[in-house]
């Protein structure tokens, strides 16, 4: 796991580590490898980084400001004192939570019904792959006809088939509407993380299972004592690369409630657009991504300390 | 994380920020050159996608305009609706666009923080005598104008006669909102349809339109002469309790406070709503046998009246603007007078009405499939409503839109949720 | 391991029920795709047409490009570049910075990575700001380049982790023999380790793609015509505050779905085997 910053023994190249000597001449090269990367990725952030900070200390309120002045970290107090940021917080540590472990929890499945060498196994793959590759913006468009309360297809469905004699609001109040959206999100995600994990799984070998069965521990047994504890790193991946995308979620939200109803989904990603976007807010909106950041590097050490492994963090 | 040198990395971002601020505040408004008649020019003009004027209809009218200005070439930029508000503020310092479509709840905001040429001096009196007064707000702020209105409208007020004759509910009763409710409540004791209203009340700005237009009824005003919220009492407040009765009483569609403008379309073209309100794009669309059910029953009509006597629409004009930021502001607006110039409008009407009252004599206008919607919208432009006038617009909707929709959704008691928004829009215009 | 006597029949129906999870959503969006647009909307909508009708696609493929469906076309084509071009700087970037991590030792080494992380991190919306006014004073806007250098940035972190966390699982033992050979460290690199890494390479390749290709803000802001823009934004201009067709909607969005779904399958075989030596091990 490249994201520690802790020094786990393995963090150290295994080819360098055992030749101390070369360290000093070993920076050039690194240095040039890694130009490239940094040139690509530092030479266009950065800048945007630094200016996005700046802007967070001071008092922008218009695109065309040219004069600023230093406000301190009273932007940071502002947000941190108000409640209905808070709300946001809150909102997408729920949309976060509750949508990262539904992924894991049927990713998890998934990749263990993946995993099982059955007929027509390639088809099942594929479908994954399917849902996967459908734009985000398609499908969030989608869930919203499927579940729409006046002409949505899921009402269309059941009262076609007779289960149902009056159409229902799906995406119904504030809090049933945070989960919906979720779960949106999870339907195109996690394909992705059934892949991961899958991928970690096909490299437990037969061997381990079967030395299990001997003793004679059955399939659960063997997913729950065998399976996930070697899948560990592969969980701490998923979890730390699904918290940040899901607590930078936007565009589901742009796309299928806008923030409503009842500003149940007002996300802090979609907070801070409407901030810095549709007010002008500018410095609060910068305030509130720095803090977004804050929020996502807690949550991923929480998730790496929760699931440290004896071989530190791995890759 | 101890073994990252804390100061190191704190002190890279700062540097970098620092180093970053100085060319980044220099990209301010690029200085203004005469512009016009000297030389060709290139204007970059912003439109909207998909309402009134098509993408042809302004390639069309773009054409003319370079044949008369041979010297000026436009360039023209199509975006969604959703997303020009966020281009105009993103392209202002960059100065991209000459040229930009405003809604008419932008120039407080957009003209408030320099973004758009002040072009009072350039109107001629003659214009100011025959633009249609109501659409004159949605290009002015504090009394200077930043445009030309260009697509002129309210919200129209439209019901179903086929249905109102089935419930045996007299037209006459679509004069007041206390008819409507009245006429609602018979259309669903009669079993004639459902539910009679259907509302956009999404959490959205859709929302503050419907509100806007039933507060202007009600006797309400949004902010007060000193410009402190004033729609948590009196009309505000009736207008809200109004809203929630329909749904409590199960007159409005449960699912109005999910939908927008085009879904309330999508359900009075449908046949499943009998009384609604909604831009005038609806009209033609009810009478499309392609997507209609009720081809010929829906009529437009003015706006019931509150029991003030008031039946004010929301304006939902758009104007063209100059941006501030121009290079060439006097060709920029030489195609702002062109584009919303009678002539040019004449010649688009079954897309967009004219600004112009003397255009409505037109024969275009009199006769043909569109009169009736005309005679509604020419009656309906001398009593307009705006939404609040003041740089921080969206931010004030926002809390607007908070606090209704905790009433329609949530079940706060309307003065309460009013009061909380009201105390929060003051906090915003205030700070 | 003897399977139970109830293992086939619980494991299709397993399958069973992801294929109704995942096609039904599918299906929906193809009927949609060949409805028309009354039938769409009717209460309940009438999803089996009787009469389907295919005009959506033949808008798509035929109708002359300035109107909505037929600017399709350039969009797609507008993705396909900017994506392919991502995947192959964000590759050849990544490879080079993922070898130094994997099996070089340097001063720093930790803070490179970190920021790499923070940058990662970052919401778009607190960066599309300044990117803008840099492209604006570089004459970058609304082209297909700005596009490619902006996803690079978070393709490129993305790839570098994927990777160097993959080749660190490579034997070192094998370039060591190269190197023995005579090929320095670059060259043991290019010949001896990028062969074997191809899965790997595959792999993040693939999801470098699929981020490019599904990527809305920037596209939004950063694109104004057929020039530049892209699938998701020309697709969120299918609905709108006035008229959506749901079904254009659809058809697009299938058609969306294509070109990823078809890299994906090609290559299906590699994606799990690169990412078992790599990212997750």
């Amino acid at each position: 796991m490249s994201l520690t910053l802790r020094r786990p023994a393995s963090t150290a190249p295994p080819a360098a580590g055992a030749r101390r000597g070369k360290v000093e001449r070993q920076w050039p090269l690194a240095l040039a490898l890694l130009a490239p990367a940094m040139i690509v990725v530092f030479g266009v952030v950065l800048y945007p980084m630094g200016r996005t900070l700046v802007l967070s200390l001071v008092d922008a309120t218009s695109a065309l400001q040219t004069a600023f002045s230093f406000s301190g970290l009273s932007n940071y107090t502002a947000l941190l004192s108000d409640s209905e940021f808070w709300a946001t917080v809150w909102r997408t540590a729920v949309f976060t939570v509750f949508s990262t472990a539904v992924e894991l929890a049927v990713g998890l499945l998934l990749a263990q019904f993946l995993n099982q060498r059955i007929r027509g196994q390639w088809f099942f793959r594929s479908l994954v792959v399917l849902a996967w590759a459908l734009p985000t913006i398609v499908s969030a468009n989608m869930w919203r006809w499927i579940l729409h309360p006046e002409y949505g297809a899921l009402n269309g469905l059941l009262m076609n088939l007779g289960l149902l004699d009056s159409y229902k609001d799906w995406v119904g109040g504030p809090t049933q509407a945070l989960f919906v959206v979720a779960l949106v999100d999870a339907w195109k995600t996690t394909p992705l993380v059934a892949i991961l994990l899958l991928a970690s799984m096909q490299t437990i070998g037969d061997d381990v299972y079967e030395a299990a069965a001997m003793d004679g521990a059955g399939a659960v047994r063997r997913f729950l004592s065998i399976t996930i504890p070697m899948l560990k790193p592969a969980i701490a991946v998923v979890l730390v690369l699904r918290t940040i995308e899901a607590f930078k979620v936007f565009d589901i939200i742009y796309i299928m409630t806008r923030g409503g109803p009842d500003s149940g989904t007002t996300t802090i990603a979609f907070y801070t657009y409407l901030k810095a976007f549709s007010n002008q807010e500018f410095s609060l909106g910068s305030a509130a991504a720095y803090l977004t950041v804050l929020f996502i590097f807690v949550l991923s050490l929480v998730y790496l300390r929760m699931l440290r492994t004896d071989s530190g963090g791995t890759a | 994380m101890h073994s990252i040198s804390r100061r190191r990395l704190l002190s890279l971002p700062l540097v970098l920020g620092a180093a970053a601020a100085l060319p980044g505040c220099a990209v301010s408004g690029p200085s203004r050159g005469s512009g016009g008649s000297s030389g060709p020019v290139t204007l970059n003009a912003l439109f909207m996608k998909q309402a009134s004027y098509s993408e042809d209809d302004i390639r069309g009218m773009l054409a003319a305009f370079q044949k008369a200005h041979p010297d000026i070439t436009v360039q023209p930029t199509f975006v969604a609706y959703e997303a020009l508000h966020d281009k105009i503020v993103i392209s202002a310092p960059a100065g991209t666009y000459d040229v930009v479509l405003i809604d008419c709840i932008w120039p407080a905001e957009l003209a408030g923080k320099n973004m758009l040429l002040d072009v009072t001096d350039r109107y001629q009196q003659a214009w100011l005598d025959d633009i249609l007064p109501g659409t004159l707000g949605s290009i002015t702020y504090k009394d200077r104008r930043y445009g030309m209105p260009w697509i002129p409208g309210g919200k129209i007020f439209f019901y179903n006669t086929r249905m109102l004759k089935d419930a045996g509910v007299d037209e006459t009763a679509m004069s007041t909102w206390d008819g409507v409710l009245e006429a609602a409540r018979t259309l669903k004791a009669k079993k004639v349809v459902e539910h009679p209203l259907v509302w956009s009340w999404a959490h959205a700005e859709a929302m503050i339109c419907d509100y806007a237009q039933l507060l202007g009824a009600f006797g309400g005003r949004f902010l007060d002469d000193a410009g402190k919220a004033a729609f948590h009492q009196g009309g505000g407040l009736q207008a809200l309790e109004w809203m929630r009765r329909t749904l409590d009483e199960g007159l409005s569609a449960p699912s109005s406070t999910k939908l927008l403008e085009d879904d309330v379309k999508k359900v009075v073209v449908q046949g499943d709503a009998a009384i609604a309100l909604n831009w005038d794009y609806m009209y033609s669309e009810s009478n499309d046998p392609k997507q209609s059910k009720i081809v010929g029953e829906l009529k437009p009509a003015v706006s019931p009246k509150g029991p003030g006597g008031q039946g004010p629409a929301v304006d939902g004009s758009m104007g063209l603007s100059v941006t501030a930021t121009s290079k060439h502001p006097d060709a920029a607006w030489q195609l702002v007078a062109f584009l919303c110039g009678k002539d040019n409008q004449l010649q688009y009407v079954e897309r967009s009405l004219p600004v112009w009252n003397s255009a409505y004599e037109d024969p275009k206008l009199t006769s043909g499939a569109q009169a009736p919607l005309v005679a509604a919208d020419k009656a309906q432009y001398g009593s307009l409503i705006e939404r609040p006038q003041v740089v921080q617009y969206n931010a004030v909707s926002q809390e607007i839109q908070a606090g209704l929709q905790s009433c329609l959704v949530g079940g706060t008691p309307a003065a309460q949720a009013l009061s909380d928004a009201a105390a929060k829009v003051d906090r915003v215009i205030g700070g | 391991m003897r399977p139970s006597r109830f293992y086939r029949p619980s494991m299709y129906l397993c399958g069973a029920l992801l294929a109704a999870v995942v096609l039904g959503p599918f299906a929906l969006l193809l009927l949609a795709s060949v409805s028309p647009q009354a039938g769409l909307l009717g209460k309940p909508p009438d999803l089996w047409p009787d009469s389907p009708t295919l005009d959506r696609y033949a808008a798509i493929f035929t109708q002359a490009a300035g109107g909505v469906a037929g600017d399709f076309r350039v969009v797609l084509v507008n993705s396909l570049v900017v994506a392919g071009c991502s995947v192959a700087v964000s590759l050849v970037t990544g490879v080079l910075g993922a070898y130094a991590f994997a099996r070089l030792r340097f001063p720093g080494r930790r803070l490179v990575l970190f920021v790499f992380m923070l940058t990662y991190m970052m919401p778009p919306l607190a960066l599309v700001v300044p990117m803008y006014m840099t492209g604006a004073a570089l004459g970058l806007l609304d082209t297909r380049t700005s596009l490619v250098v902006v996803y690079c940035s978070f393709t490129t972190p993305f790839v570098l982790w994927l990777l160097s966390g993959y080749f660190r699982a490579l034997p070192a033992e094998l370039e060591e023999a190269a190197r023995i050979d005579g090929c320095g460290r670059v060259g043991a690199l290019i010949r001896v380790v990028l062969p074997v890494a191809r899965p790997g390479l595959i792999s993040a390749g693939l999801l470098a793609f699929l981020m490019a290709w599904d990527e809305f803000f920037y596209a939004l802001i950063f694109t104004s015509s057929p020039a530049s823009k892209t699938v998701p934004v020309a697709l969120a201009e299918f609905t709108g505050r006035y008229s959506l067709d749901f079904g254009l909607m659809a058809a697009g969005g299938l058609l969306a779905a294509v070109p990823p779904v078809l890299i994906a399958l090609i290559f299906q075989k590699h994606i799990t085997r690169g990412l078992a030596a790599g990212a997750v091990k």
